[in-house]
C-alpha cells in the first residue's frame, strides 16, 4: 500500500518530461498533462482512504535503512490536502486549456512551457505535503517556487516583470532564511527527519528550541503571507494570467500554512506560542480585509481577502486545541477550493467583459446570468453565509476560540465575525457594481470622477492628476488617485482604452464564454458546495486528523516503527 | 559539538553585507546581495557539520576522524538551487533593462500612489526634495 505514497510526486514529474518532449504536439501534450493530473486525483483519493483506514503510510525512498534515507509520509492531514489540491489543480489545468484554445489573442504564452511548469508546480506541492524530512520540505518549496516564478512572469510583460521581481526576491530571501533555520536545527539535533526531530527537540534547552521554532515560523509565515510578512502577495498575484493566479491563491499560501501546522504540532507541541499566533491572526484578518474594501479591481480585492482569511487559519493553528485545529483543517480545504473558484470566475469575467476593473464593469448579470450565479455562490461562501462550508469552518474555529476563553481569544472571535461581515461587504459591493448596475450607470459614474477632480481643483485641464494624500475629496465623496487616472484614460479619445459600455456599443465582445472554461469553474463552485453537503463526515475526518496531530506519537511511531505495511 | 567561530563570523559578515545590498534599488545589486546571503547560509551548514575531518570513506579515514558528509550534501543541493535562481534573476534584470532602460526595482502600485502623494504634499516631500537637491549639487560639482 505504501507504494502509493510517492506517486503524487513522481507522476507529475514524469509528466513534465513527457510534455517537454511533446512540446511540438500540443494536442497530445494536453492529453498527457490532463491524464497525469487525473491519475494523481485517483491516487490521492486512494491514499486518503488507506490512511484513514490503516493509519499513516510511510515510504523510505530508495530503500535505505530506516533513519538514514528520506521518508515520505502520508497521514490524515497530508492525504486530505493532497486530495483537495489535486482536484483543484485538475480544474485549473482544464480551465487554462480552455482559455488557450479559444483566445489566441489573449495571452501570448508559449504553450510548450506552460504544461511542464504547471506539472512541476503540482509535484512540488504534493512533495511538500508528503515529505517527512525538513530538507525535503525545502526542496519541494524550491520546486514549486521555481515553477511559480516562471508562471508568474509568463510573457515577460512590463507589469509582470515588475511584480515578478518583488515576488522572486522575497521568496529567495525566505529560502535563505529557511536554509539558516535548517542548518541550526541540524547543528542542534543532528537530524532533519521530522519524526527524529520530534523525539530530540524536547530534550534541548527550551531557549534553543524557541529560537529554532521562531526561525521556522518566520520562514513559513512569509510563504503563507501572515501579517506583517504578507505585503508581497496582493501586489504580485493579480498581474499573472487568471488560471495562474487561481492556482497560486489556492495552493501556495496553503502550503505555508500546512508547513506551520506540521512543524508546530509535531516538532514543538510543548510551546504553543498561542498569544503570538492570535495577535498575528487578528492583525492579518483586519488589515487584509480593510485592504480588500479599498480596491477597485476584482483581482486585487480577492488577493486581499486571501491574505485576510489566512488569519482564520492562523487562529485555528494558534489555539492548538482539537476544536481549533480541526476547524483550521476544514477551513484550509474549503478555502483552497473557494479562492481558486473565485479567481477562475474572475478569469471568466475578464474574458467576457474585457476587464476586471470595477470602474469599467456593469450589468454583467443581464449580459451573462450564468456568470452572475457563478460569482455569487462562492462569494457568499467566502463571506461565510450559512449554511455554506465557509460558515461551518468559521464556526468551528470561533468555537475553539470561545472554549479557550482568554480575553485575547474573545477579541479574536469578535475580530473573526467583523472580518466575516466586512468580507460580505466587500464581495456584495463588487457584485452590485459589476453585475447589478447597468453599463450606462457605470459609465456615468466613472465619467463624474474627472469632473469631481476638476471641481476639487486637483485636475487641471491637460495636466497629470495631482491629488491630496493619494485621494481626492469632493464633499463626502473620496476617490483614489489610481481610479481617477483610470477614469480619465477611459474618457480621453486619444487612447484606445474602452470600458464595457463602449465595448457593448461597438459590439466588440466575445459572445459567450467557451464551455471549456466555464465547466472547470462550475465544477469548482460545485465542489465548494459539496463541502457543505458532506460537512458531517468531513468534519469527523478533520477531528480525527486533529487528534493525530495532537498526539505526535502517532506520526513518530509509524515512521520509526520498522514495520512495513 | 564545538562550533567554529571563524566560520560563524564569516557567515555573519556575508549575510550582513547581503542584507545591505538587498536594500538597494538596483536589481543587479540586489542580486549580488542575494548571492552573498545564500553563501552565508551555506557557510552556516559547514558550522552545523561540526569539526572538519578526513574524507568520509570507509577504509580511507578512521571512523572517529571523518567529517560529517550530510551538511556538505545539503550545501551542494542548495548551491545548485541558488545557481538556477540567480540565473533567473539575471534574466529578470535583463528583461527589466530591455523594457525600462534600467534595472531598478519598480514600486508597488500602492507605494507609487503614496509616492505621488508625497510629491505634492508640502510636509511629506522631504524624500523627493532631497533627491532633487542631491542631483543638483552633484551636477554643479561636475560642471565646475
Amino acid at each position: 500500500m505504501n507504494a502509493l505514497v510517492p506517486l503524487p510526486v513522481i507522476l507529475p514529474l514524469l509528466g513534465t518530461g513527457a510534455t517537454l518532449m511533446l512540446s511540438r504536439r500540443p494536442r497530445i501534450q494536453r492529453l498527457v498533462s490532463m491524464s497525469v493530473l487525473a491519475a494523481v486525483v485517483v491516487v490521492s483519493g486512494w491514499l486518503l482512504y488507506a490512511v484513514d483506514r490503516h493509519g499513516p503510510q510511510v515510504l523510505w525512498v530508495g530503500g535505505w535503512p530506516e533513519p538514514l534515507g528520506i521518508s515520505l509520509v502520508a497521514d490524515r492531514l497530508s492525504a486530505l490536502m493532497l486530495v483537495v489540491s489535486s482536484l483543484v489543480t485538475l480544474a485549473v489545468l482544464a480551465f487554462s486549456i480552455g482559455q488557450r484554445m479559444t483566445g489566441e489573442d489573449q495571452e501570448k504564452t508559449p504553450v510548450s512551457v506552460y504544461h511542464p511548469t504547471f506539472l512541476v508546480l503540482v509535484a512540488g506541492v504534493s512533495n511538500a505535503f508528503l515529505s517527512g524530512d525538513l530538507f525535503n520540505i525545502f526542496v519541494s518549496f524550491e520546486m514549486l517556487l521555481f515553477a511559480s516564478y516562471v508562471l508568474l512572469t509568463l510573457g515577460g510583460t512590463e507589469p509582470r516583470a515588475r511584480a515578478g521581481t518583488i515576488y522572486v526576491v522575497v521568496n529567495m530571501l525566505s529560502s535563505a532564511l529557511f536554509l539558516v533555520a535548517i542548518a541550526s536545527v541540524y547543528a542542534a539535533t543532528g537530524s532533519l527527519n521530522l519524526a527524529q526531530l520530534a523525539q530530540r527537540l524536547p530534550t534541548l534547552d527550551p531557549q534553543v528550541s524557541l529560537v529554532l521554532q521562531l526561525l521556522l515560523l518566520t520562514t513559513f509565515a512569509i510563504k503563507a503571507a501572515v501579517f506583517p510578512l504578507g505585503f508581497w502577495l496582493p501586489d504580485s498575484y493579480p498581474t499573472a494570467p487568471a488560471p495562474v493566479t487561481a492556482v497560486f491563491a489556492g495552493l501556495l499560501t496553503k502550503v505555508g500554512i500546512y508547513a506551520i501546522i506540521r512543524t508546530q504540532t509535531l516538532l514543538f507541541p510543548g510551546s504553543a506560542l498561542t498569544d503570538l499566533f492570535l495577535w498575528a491572526a487578528l492583525v492579518t484578518m483586519i488589515v487584509g480585509i480593510l485592504g480588500a474594501i479599498a480596491q477597485t479591481d476584482i483581482k486585487r480585492m480577492l488577493s486581499f481577502t486571501l491574505v485576510s482569511h489566512i488569519g482564520y487559519l492562523v487562529l485555528g493553528v494558534g489555539l492548538a486545541t482539537p476544536t481549533g485545529l480541526s476547524g483550521a483543517i476544514f477551513y484550509v480545504a474549503h478555502h483552497i477550493t473557494i479562492q481558486t473558484a473565485l479567481f477562475l470566475v474572475v478569469g471568466l469575467i475578464e474574458f467576457r467583459a474585457g476587464s476586471t476593473s470595477l470602474l469599467r464593469l456593469g450589468g454583467l448579470a443581464r449580459l451573462s446570468p450564468m456568470l452572475a450565479i457563478l460569482f455569487f455562490v462562492p462569494a457568499m461562501n467566502l463571506a461565510g453565509i450559512p449554511p455554506m462550508s465557509g460558515f461551518i469552518g468559521k464556526v468551528g474555529m470561533l468555537q475553539g476560540g470561545l472554549q479557550q476563553g482568554s480575553a485575547l481569544a474573545f477579541a479574536l472571535v469578535i475580530g473573526g465575525v467583523v472580518t466575516s461581515l466586512l468580507t460580505l461587504y466587500a464581495v456584495v459591493r463588487t457584485w452590485s457594481l459589476a453585475f447589478w448596475r447597468t453599463p450606462e450607470q457605470a459609465r456615468d459614474l466613472t465619467a463624474t470622477l474627472p469632473e469631481m477632480g476638476r471641481e476639487a481643483g486637483v485636475v487641471a485641464e491637460g495636466a497629470d492628476v495631482v491629488a491630496h494624500r493619494g485621494h481626492v475629496h469632493v464633499g463626502p465623496v473620496t476617490v483614489g488617485v489610481r481610479e481617477l487616472e483610470e477614469a480619465m484614460r477611459l474618457q480621453s479619445d486619444e487612447e484606445p482604452d474602452r470600458d464595457l459600455y463602449q465595448l457593448l456599443k461597438d459590439d466588440d465582445l466575445p459572445h459567450r464564454v467557451p464551455r471549456a472554461m466555464a465547466v472547470p469553474a462550475l465544477a469548482l463552485v460545485g465542489m465548494s458546495l459539496v463541502f457543505t453537503v458532506i460537512a458531517g463526515p468531513l468534519y469527523a475526518y478533520t477531528d480525527r486528523a486533529a487528534h493525530d496531530l495532537r498526539t505526535p506519537s502517532v506520526y513518530v511511531d509509524s515512521v520509526l516503527s520498522g514495520s512495513r505495511r | 559539538m564545538s562550533a567554529n567561530v571563524t566560520l560563524i563570523l564569516v557567515a555573519a559578515a556575508l549575510i550582513g553585507c547581503g542584507v545591505y545590498l538587498v536594500l538597494e534599488r538596483s536589481l543587479t545589486r540586489v542580486l549580488i546581495g542575494v548571492v552573498l546571503i545564500g553563501n552565508g547560509a551555506n557557510v552556516c551548514f559547514l558550522v552545523a557539520g561540526g569539526r572538519a575531518g578526513g574524507a568520509p570513506l570507509v577504509g580511507e579515514t578512521p571512523e572517529g576522524q571523518m567529517s560529517d558528509p550530510l551538511p556538505q550534501a545539503l550545501v551542494l543541493t542548495a548551491i545548485v538551487i541558488s545557481l538556477a535562481t540567480i540565473a533567473f534573476l539575471l534574466a529578470m534584470a535583463h528583461r527589466s533593462w530591455q523594457l525600462n532602460g534600467h534595472d531598478d526595482v519598480q514600486d508597488d502600485v500602492e507605494d507609487a500612489a503614496i509616492r505621488r502623494r508625497a510629491a505634492t504634499e508640502d510636509a511629506d516631500d522631504e524624500f523627493s526634495g532631497h533627491r532633487d537637491s542631491d542631483v543638483e549639487v552633484f551636477e554643479e560639482e561636475g560642471a565646475s
